[in-house]
This record gives C-alpha cells, structure tokens and sequence, in this order.
C-alpha cells in the first residue's frame, strides 16, 4: 500500500516544486533562490560532452624506469604512500596542473579507523597533499556507503580529515547524485548510474582497503567500484564477479592505491571485532588495477590461509576484458621495505 | 504580563518540542521536552515526573495545560488565528460536562485494560501532537531542507545534504490529517473544549487543580459584572454572572486578566481557611449516560472481538518491534504513538504499524527493512523514548538484544539458482549470523546461525531477490556472541608475489 502510495506523494511533490518555482519567478521573490533551484531541476546537457573529452589514459608510461607496481611494507601510511609515488615517477606522472580529481576510497562501514572497515583516513590525508602539490584544482572525496552514510562519513574518521586536509568531501547517498551511463566495453552490466562526481573530473584516484569478503573473498581495488555505482543490487543479482569486472571499465582511474596497512582478515568486509583485524602495515600502488589486485591478493591470501587465490574470479574476469595484467613478472614491479 | 510571559514560554517550548521531532542534524538527539509529558509519563509509570506535574499542577493550576503540553499550545495557536480574523469573537460560560470527562477517561481506561492502547495514543494531546509533526510537519520541514541543500549544492558547498521524504504509513498520515482538522476545528471556533471533555491528560489535571494554590480569582468588591473576562475565556469556565470559576477547567492562560478593565481579576493564592467553593453542575442527562454505559460496553467488548478477526490475517510473518522494547507485550501496554522514535530512526527503519501488531497496536513502531536497516551501533530510539516502551538500551545492551531473527529460503538464492557469486547478506551482517561457506566450483553460499542474529535487517534489506529475512521475536531474546576465530596469521608476511 505504502510503495503505491510513495510515487504520487512524490509526483505532488514535484509539482509542488514547480508552482513554487513559478510562483518565485512571477513575483521575482528572492531571485537567487528560484535562479539556483532552477539550475538544480535542469538537467545538465553538456555532461555527455565533458564525458568524451576526459577519457583516461591509465596506461602506464613506457621507456622509463618508473615502477609499473609499487609494494611498499613495514610503515607508517603517508610514509608507505611516499615511498610508492617514488618508485612510481611522482604524482605529476598521473595527475596535471588544473585537474579537476576525485579521490574513491572505501567509506562502507560504520567503522573506526581501528577496525579497518574503510581507507586509513590518515592516508587519505597524505594523499590530498600530494594532489594539492601536483596542482590538483580542485579534490573531492566521496563513496556511496552501505552503513547510515553520516555514520560512516563520521566514524571512520575520513569526512573530518579529508575537511582538515583542504579537500571536498561530496555526498552520495541520493539517486539525485548518480547519472545513467552507458559502459560499452561491458559484458553484463551494460550501463549504470554512476556518481557525477565520477562522471565530472578530469582524473579520479581510487584508494582501496584490502579486505576479507564472504561473497567475493577479497575486496579491494576492483570491488572497491561498487561505491561509484547508485543500485549495487543489481550487481549481486547479475552475477556480482562479472559486473564488477564490468564497472571497471566504465572509466578507469589513473592509480589505484591499496591501503593494507590493517587488514580485515576474517569476517569480512565489516570485520565483527578487533579480532579479525591484523596490523599488516602494507601499501600497493599502480595504474594497472588488475596487476595491483593480483599482488593485494597474493599478499591477502597469506594473512588468510583459507583462501585460494585461484578463487578470486573477478581479477581474471578483468584481465579478459584487457584491464590489466596478472602477469607480475612481465611488468617492473618494486618492492621496498621501510 | 503574565499572559505575554505564558505566551513567549509556550512558543519557546512548542519551538524546541517541534524541533525534537523535525531535527535531521543531531543536535537535538536527547529531547527532554517529550519526556516530562503527562501521558507518557504516567504509562511509562516515572513517578518522579508524575509527582513533578502533579505538584506543579496543586500549586499552579493547570499551567501545563498552557505551557508544557504542545496540543494545548496548538489549540491555542488557532484560536489566535481565529481571533485575528474576528476581532468580536466571544466566548461564554457553559457548565461542565462531567460525565462526558469521566466518562471517556473510563472508556480509556477499560481500552488499555484490554490492550487497546491505539484508542489512548489517538487522543493522548503530547502523541496526537508528536503525530502532526512527524507525518505532517517534517515532510515539509524536509523539502525545505532538501532546497536548501540543492542551493548550496550548486554553490559547491556540500554542508547541507538531502534526505529522502517519505510516507511512512497510511494509516498514521490520514490519523495526523485527521487530528490537525478535528483539533485545529475545535480549537478555531470552541477554544480549549477538547481539553475539557476528550482529553485524559486535561480530565486528570483538572482534578488536581480543583486544589491548586495559585489561581485566578475575582475581586469581588471591583467586580462590575461586564462579563469582558467571560467573554474572552477559551475554557467557557468563568461565570462571571455568579463571579465563580471552575478551576478544574481553566488553563492558566491569563487572557482574562488582560480583559479586565477594572483590574478585578488576578492571578493569586487562596485564602487561607476560606476555601473557594468548587462548583459542580450536576444536571444528569438520561441519555448521555445510556451513551456512556453502551460505549463502556463496546470498549469492553470490541477489542476482543476484534483481536479474534485479526489472527486471520493474510501476512504471516511475525513483526519485530525495536530493540528495547522487550516484547509485543510491553510495546501495546506503553506505546503512545508519539513516534518521535519514527522520526528520529536515522535508517528509516521503524514504521508505524498497520495491523501487524493487532488493532490495539495500530500506528506503533514496527521494524521494516524496505528503506534501510538497523545500524549495529545505533540505539538512538531506545534513547528517545518517553513512555518506557523502549527501554534504554546502552550500545553494548543492544548487540546482545534479540529482537528477531534471520531466515534464509536456499530455493530462491542467486548463488544457488544463478550460479553467480552474491554474499551481500553476509557482507552487511554486522555479528557473521549469515556468512559464506562454499558451495559448488568455488562459490559461496550463505549459511545462518541465527542465535547470534540481532535482527538488524541488513540482510533483508540488501538481498536483490529477499531469500533473507527476519522474522519478529514477540519476546525478545538474547543474541549470543560470536565466538572469536583464530585461523588468521597475525605477523611474518611477505609480499606474497
């Protein structure tokens, strides 16, 4: 009775907001107001233009010694991420001067940062320098979260220091917010709604926890897109490895940053306690998402013994749809101990 | 002066109150203002509360009426209004009617006696008010808020954010509507007579200030009998003709203070050892009482057959009432309905209920899983509540708190009737209730251990085919905790690659 009832409630609504905003322009009350109203109700018509011009060139960059994949252990996050961007030429390889960029990590859970449920918000800080340093116009911050979204964007303590770190933190958790794209390179999941943001800037960073899964074993850099999206059932219902591969190849981010430094072992992506959160102090960097899972994952199948790496169906999945490699050795990859 | 003080404290209170009720932000997460309410209070039997209004009431007089209780502040609103638009407008003195008082508080009585606790949250002012406001007000306090939050937007300013407005029941919004015509009607062209025949809260104190130690008196020497106080009294409880007032009627409102040119009214103690006499016009009417006692009949009566209608209805499933709230027991016996729990739930996940609970329990707080879930953390409704109906739960209290428990259908599982990958039941599950065991050719399928379950709903809620679902405890259990896993290593790695 109430799901019947909810669209004409909402349809009154709508006409509602639409009287007023007539009414507004006829009496020219408060013009600023009905001007920025209306700008909210039209729907922008020069996305799809932004969209063709911004597509990413991730590939990484030959012909020199920078690292295709960096795996750094033993630090401290911002030390960890410092020693990556080294090994990987510098975030001015990845990011230009005036870059609109959105930085994706993982906000899920109502979690403190102690329980690893989300991205180490202090490497999200050491981040947000970095990006600033390289010239970065503008940052944004945003996932579209499971848990009660303020909780979450509280909790796990990213919203205030993404604030503290000069960055904008962007909401995520209205279908208002997200834009039906269309992912030609998909097999199942042919198009999304995706997050404007996404949609918007120039260059988009995505700053992954590596984390225990029940349904897909692991999550990290690949699962890690299920935030951009607005119906994540959809995903679980079409065969969840397969959409995920899907979704990565919407618009790939120009690096992927796993932040291992607590990992959820078991019980995850939540984790029940502390007690299945270990202190793996671990960071891996690059712009191939199918190589940096592969490597996240071999290392995740050493903190959880019970899980076969060969089980992660959707790094293969990826690597078919040509989003990468798992073939560490035929990459440059770095490893540094701190 | 007392009268333009009464008036600022009663918007002052009716501001906040609201406020409660409308807030998104947090900041009014601890309301005090609903609990000191007469109605609640007295179900939820907090006696430091009730001895408070009551002694407040044997020395002010019914100033609660005026002041505390947000219905009589409404009432008070619309006869405002309508004094605006009739300048001339007069009132006068009727007796009291009361048998028609007693006689609802009885009917009130005998229903919750029965279990028919909907009847007493209809007309309980604090809950019917707390309905206006969640099913009427905050709708449009929202919209406002989501404009707002769409003008900052496009300024690149995200402080503000949109939440989604939502009818949360039928059977609540058409009982708000219902209220806000009955009562804003009443109050336009009668004054403060729901006060003084329906209202339990307004019989109960009526009784007390008959006693009260301040109160309005008349100067019977400056007294010229120009019936300007009379006239302007919303209770009809000043006869000015005998210059008497019936104390168990008048609210404290001051107005006929203000209307006395001769300054023959005030507002003041008795004296000592001459007491005013109480007057009580007991003219019996044959047939008000033949209404009385078949409508005391019909309270008795009804519920019962009612509950036996009821049993048979169609959904089978057993709802599950907030964590606190004990049993469905406990809920019917003190539920108010004043669902400042329904609009404080961050997650959208209590509902007032339609007949899920019995007729008795219509407009109650049921946990529904269609707009969100229970977060694991969260135990603000616990918090909130005025009426001891959910009782508080610490956040610890509330992860062993069992107030349902999950059931899962393998027949319609996309692991299982797909063969793709899923777990998102497990994957909300904050306490590993539902989690992953392998299934065929490396996938996983979910497997339940439903006394750890805390009926959360994440499950419920996510699942895209609802092969998960809670199914209501009607009394409460205990979820047991989880036991600790060790089969993880916790140092000596590699880069594994």
């Amino acid at each position: 009775m109430n799901r019947n009832f909810f669209p004409i409630l909402a349809t009154v609504y709508k006409l509602y907001y639409k009287y007023l905003l007539t009414i507004m322009d006829r009496r020219d009350f408060l013009k600023t107001l009905a001007a920025a109203g209306a700008i909210v109700s039209v729907k922008s018509s020069g996305m799809m233009d932004v969209m063709a011009s911004t597509l990413p060139s991730g590939s990484p960059a030959a012909a020199s010694d920078n690292a295709d994949l960096a795996a750094i252990m033993n630090g401290e996050p911002a030390a960890m991420l410092e020693a990556a961007m080294k090994e990987l030429g510098g975030m001015g390889r990845f990011i230009k001067k005036g870059d609109k960029i959105v930085i994706k990590p993982n906000i899920g859970w109502d979690r403190t940062p102690e329980l690893a449920g989300n991205t180490n918000p202090d490497l999200l800080v050491a981040l947000i320098k970095m990006c600033q340093d390289a010239g970065a116009a503008e940052i944004k911050v945003f996932d579209h979260t499971c848990d009660n979204w303020t909780r979450c964007y509280d909790h796990s303590g990213i919203e205030a220091a993404v604030k503290k770190a000069g960055a904008t933190m962007v909401h995520a958790h209205e279908q208002s917010s997200y834009q039906q794209v269309d992912i030609p390179n998909a097999k199942t999941l042919k198009n999304a709604l995706v997050h404007k943001a996404i949609i918007e800037c120039d260059k988009w960073i995505n700053v992954p926890v590596l984390k225990n899964h029940g349904g897909a074993l692991m999550t990290c850099a690949m699962k890690n897109h299920m935030g951009i999206v607005w119906d994540r059932r959809a995903f679980h219902s079409r065969g969840l490895h397969q959409c995920i591969a899907d979704i990565c190849t919407y618009k790939p981010a120009v690096l992927h940053i796993v932040d291992a430094y607590r990992t959820v072992a078991t019980n995850g992506p939540q984790g029940r306690s502390a007690s299945d959160v270990v202190l793996t102090k671990a960071l891996f960097a690059s712009p191939d998402i199918v190589a940096v899972d592969t490597a996240a994952g071999k290392f995740f199948t050493q903190v959880n013994k019970s899980i076969r790496f060969e089980d992660i169906e959707h790094i293969p999945d990826a690597q078919k749809l040509g989003l990468g490699t798992m073939d560490l050795e035929s990459i440059n990859v770095k490893r540094v101990r701190l | 002066m007392l009268r333009k003080i009464r008036t600022a404290v009663a918007i002052i209170v009716i501001a906040i109150l609201t406020f409660g009720f409308l807030d998104i932000s947090g900041i009014l997460d601890n309301p005090w203002l609903q609990k000191i309410q007469f109605g609640p209070a007295l179900l939820s039997l907090s006696v430091v509360t009730l001895v408070c209004l009551i002694a407040a009431t044997l020395i002010f007089g019914r100033l609660y009426c005026s002041v505390v209780c947000p219905l009589g502040i409404f009432q008070d609103f619309f006869n405002w209004l309508s004094r605006k638009s009739d300048k001339k407008k007069k009132f006068g003195y009727k007796p009291e009617q009361p048998w028609l008082r007693w006689g609802v508080l009885a009917v009130l009585v005998i229903a919750w006696i029965c279990g028919f606790t909907f009847l007493v949250g209809l007309v309980e002012p604090y809950s019917a008010y707390g309905r206006m406001a969640d099913e009427l007000f905050k709708p449009v306090y929202l919209f406002g808020n989501n404009l707002l939050a769409a003008i900052s937007e496009k300024t690149g300013s995200y402080r503000f954010f949109k939440v989604i407005i939502s009818l949360k029941s039928i059977s609540a919004f058409v009982v708000a509507l219902l209220t806000l015509f009955i009562i804003g009607h009443i109050s336009y062209h009668h004054g403060r007579t729901w006060c003084n025949t329906i209202c339990p809260v307004g019989t109960l104190l009526g009784f007390f200030s008959r006693f009260s130690l301040l109160r309005i008196r008349i100067d019977k020497d400056k007294c010229n009998h120009c019936l300007a106080c009379q006239r302007k009294c919303k209770a009809y409880c000043i006869d000015s003709k005998n210059q008497q007032i019936d104390y168990s009627r008048c609210v404290d409102c001051f107005d006929c203070i203000d209307s006395c040119k001769q300054k023959a009214i005030y507002y003041g103690p008795v004296k000592c050892g001459k007491p005013e006499p109480v007057q009580l016009t007991d003219t019996v009417d044959e047939s008000k009482r033949q209404f009385l006692k078949s409508s005391l009949v019909i309270a008795a009566l009804a519920p019962a057959a009612l509950e036996a209608k009821v049993t048979g209805k169609k959904d089978d499933r057993v709802p599950m009432s907030p964590p606190g709230s004990i049993s469905h027991k406990n809920l019917l016996q003190h539920c108010t309905s004043c669902h400042l729990c329904v609009s404080k739930c961050p997650s959208h996940v209590l509902k007032p209920a339609g007949l899920e609970y019995g007729l008795g329990g219509i407009m109650q707080p049921v946990m529904r899983f269609d707009d969100g879930y229970c977060n694991y953390d969260c135990n603000l409704c616990s918090q909130v509540c005025p009426a001891g109906a959910i009782k508080p739960l610490t956040v610890e209290q509330k992860h062993s708190t069992q107030p349902g428990r999950v059931v899962f259908n393998k027949d319609i599982c996309v692991v299982n009737v797909n063969r793709t990958s899923c777990g998102a039941c497990a994957e909300h599950c904050p306490v590993q209730a539902i989690h992953m065991v392998p299934f065929e050719g490396g996938l996983t399928i979910p497997e339940t251990t439903p006394d750890l379950c805390v009926g959360c709903g994440g499950c419920e809620f996510i699942c895209p085919v609802k092969a998960v679902h809670i199914e209501g405890n009607p009394v409460h259990l205990e979820a047991k905790a989880p036991e600790q896993d060790t089969n993880i290593q916790t140092q000596d790695f590699d880069f594994g690659f």
